[in-house]
């Protein structure tokens, strides 16, 4: 055969390109030198049910996180003072005593004093339309509601800024009482901080749990295929070239089992979700955010490279106990 | 049947220094564990290009001076040189190289099991990191040699014991290996196919392998009359030829 100049430069690039190819690829990445089934055992189950279960309870943790930042975050520097106790009168005169004087601090921002329409509308659900609607809206009926002001501190002044207005209105308004909206929250704040903790314990259990499982399921893989290391010895296979195919065939068994596991959770999580929503609004996929999901996704991710690891150094060690 | 040698006709593997023996064993002492010694006092030279029978009553420890032949196993005591080098100094990777350059026959064969004829016969192939367009041609030819085409892509647990050992030693020879290192490799097979594989070996052994053979058939012994034959009894070396000691010129010995 004759070949040209142009076809010889041909081949000549193609040989190099093959092999650079070998040396930054080796073959036994392509070529079906194991397979699949018999090195991964049980590892792609043990991954995927573990992984649900991890995701599962850690996306709870994640969101009830999520939902008490939420409630934090609207309820932190809201302040409320309430005066309750004289007649209407003089509860009026305090309540508007103690508006002008709280305009006048330092540090306290949007202060309002609730309509009477909108103290009704907050009592309402407790004492029912017969209490309050035989009369004009604050005519004097049969209750004194008590008066509402709302004001929000700024960021700088939320330390001992409750004492300060205490001191600032226990003139002016005798008869009010001030507290942080904060402290409504306080014992749902707990309950939920418990549940976090809870979780917290759980996912760190079950993380355990995926690890030694990961580690066991692999290793014992890994020994039923002790033949098929010594042989690949034998034949002249560097460590590393062992270690790499078992590696990468343990690594992708146990991709499609977190890849399976997660699927399940994000589906419970979804539809948990979906429940959640209709409690109320605001509460869209269970109070999870996208940096929350990308912390699921860690957990399959982990399991994958453990197994991978896994495998390495489980093939290294045998191999170094052969001659 | 006359024996093809066209899959042997690989790239010629680069032998060393073609005069000095490429393997030395020197009172090479073996015992497992804390045992009885298997193999004592062994000290043999083998040259280049030359063929070896290794015989011996079954427990005699053929299969374990092949290990230490084919550097499955370390000696207890005394030197073992392997192409010129020190064997008990070799650093892994020099193991390992050195590995590439022998060919083995394992006695139980040794297949991996969840892979296909064709997949074990191209391991070592691939194994040296043989580009894939590069090894088919080779490794079909091999296969087709030893009689299992229609096998090709059966798992060995498919196949019977002779086929089994027909696949071992295609996997042995793929390489063109220097040292081509055989344990029984008729053990299973009909008298036939026994003269065929013969047939191979010797066609290695025209193109520069050197070849050790264990065997107890001595019709095949007898088939290749200029041989060297090694005796082992109970763990000692005897060498009815003298061969092993003072190998007879090449020409004059064939
Ligand atoms: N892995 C081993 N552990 C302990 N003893 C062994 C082992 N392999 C072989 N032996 C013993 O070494 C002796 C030689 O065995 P072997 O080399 O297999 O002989 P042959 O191949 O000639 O039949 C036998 O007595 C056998 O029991
Ligand atoms: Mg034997």
């Amino acid at each position: 055969m004759i070949l040209t100049g142009r076809e010889r430069a041909w081949i000549a690039v193609k040989r190099g390109a093959s092999a650079l190819r070998n040396r930054w690829f080796p073959k036994p990445a392509s070529a079906p030198l194991l397979s699949q089934k018999a090195v991964a055992g049980p590892v792609p189950w043990v991954i995927a049910i573990m992984t649900a279960l991890t995701v599962v309870a850690a996306a709870g943790g994640l969101a009830l996180g999520s939902i008490a930042r939420t409630a934090e975050a609207d309820l932190a520097g809201g302040v409320t003072v309430q005066i309750a106790g004289p007649a209407q009168d003089e509860a009026r005169k305090q309540a508007s005593a103690a508006v002008d004087a709280l305009r006048q601090m330092p540090g306290v921002r949007d202060v309002r004093r609730l309509t009477d329409a909108e103290r009704e509308a907050l009592l309402r659900p407790w004492l029912g339309d017969a209490a309050l609607d035989d009369g004009e809206p604050g005519d004097d009926s049969l209750l004194v509601l008590p008066e509402l002001i709302e004001l929000r501190l700024t960021a700088e002044t939320q330390d001992g800024g409750i004492d300060a207005i205490r001191k600032a209105l226990a003139e002016p308004a005798p008869d009010a009482t001030v507290s942080a909206d904060m402290d409504w929250l306080a014992p749902l704040e707990g309950a939920i901080s418990a549940l976090q903790w809870l979780a917290v314990a759980l996912v760190g259990l079950l993380v355990t749990a995926t690890a030694a499982s990961v580690l066991l399921a692999s290793r014992s893989a890994l020994a039923a295929n002790h033949d098929t290391i010594e042989i690949m010895h034998l034949l002249g296979a560097h460590d590393s070239q062992v270690a790499q195919m078992f590696q990468k065939t343990a690594g992708m068994s146990a991709a499609a089992g977190g890849a399976a596991g997660f699927a399940v959770a994000q589906a419970t999580i979804i539809a948990l979700g979906r429940r959640f929503a209709d409690l109320g609004p605001g509460n869209t996929a269970a109070g999870l955010h996208w940096y929350d999901w990308i912390a699921l996704v860690l957990i399959p991710v982990a399991g994958v490279a453990l197994a991978a690891f896994t495998a390495r150094v489980t093939v290294l060690a045998t191999l170094r106990r052969m001659p | 049947m006359s024996p093809d040698p066209s899959p042997l006709d690989l790239a010629a593997p680069g032998f060393g220094n073609p005069t000095g023996p490429i393997v030395r064993f020197e009172n090479v002492g073996l015992r497992y564990g804390a045992g009885r010694e298997v193999l004592s006092d062994i000290t043999f030279k083998l040259h280049p290009g030359r063929f070896y029978f290794l015989t011996g009553p079954s427990g005699a420890g053929k299969t374990t001076l092949l290990k230490l032949l084919y550097l499955a196993q370390s000696p207890s005591r005394g030197a073992i040189s392997m192409f010129g080098d020190d064997a008990s100094v070799l650093s892994r990777e020099r193991r390992t190289q050195l590995r590439r350059r022998i060919g083995v026959v394992f006695q139980d064969f040794r297949l991996v099991p969840h892979l296909t004829v064709f997949d074990n016969v191209a391991l070592p192939l691939r194994l040296a990191g043989v580009a894939e367009e590069e090894l088919v041609d080779p490794v079909t030819d091999m296969i087709e040699w030893v009689g299992l085409s229609r096998a090709t892509n059966q798992r060995p647990s498919t196949l019977s014991g002779g086929e089994q050992q027909r696949v071992a030693i295609a996997r042995a020879v793929i390489t063109r290996p220097e040292l081509l290192v055989a344990d029984e490799p008729t053990g299973n097979v009909d008298p036939q196919m026994a003269v065929r594989l013969l047939h191979l070996f010797t066609a290695m052994n025209k193109m520069g392998t050197t070849v050790v053979l264990a065997t107890h058939d001595t019709s095949l012994m007898h088939r290749q009359g200029d041989a060297a034959v090694m005796r082992l009894e109970k763990g000692r070396l005897d060498d009815p030829t003298g061969v092993l000691r003072n190998p007879p010129d090449r020409k004059s010995a064939r």
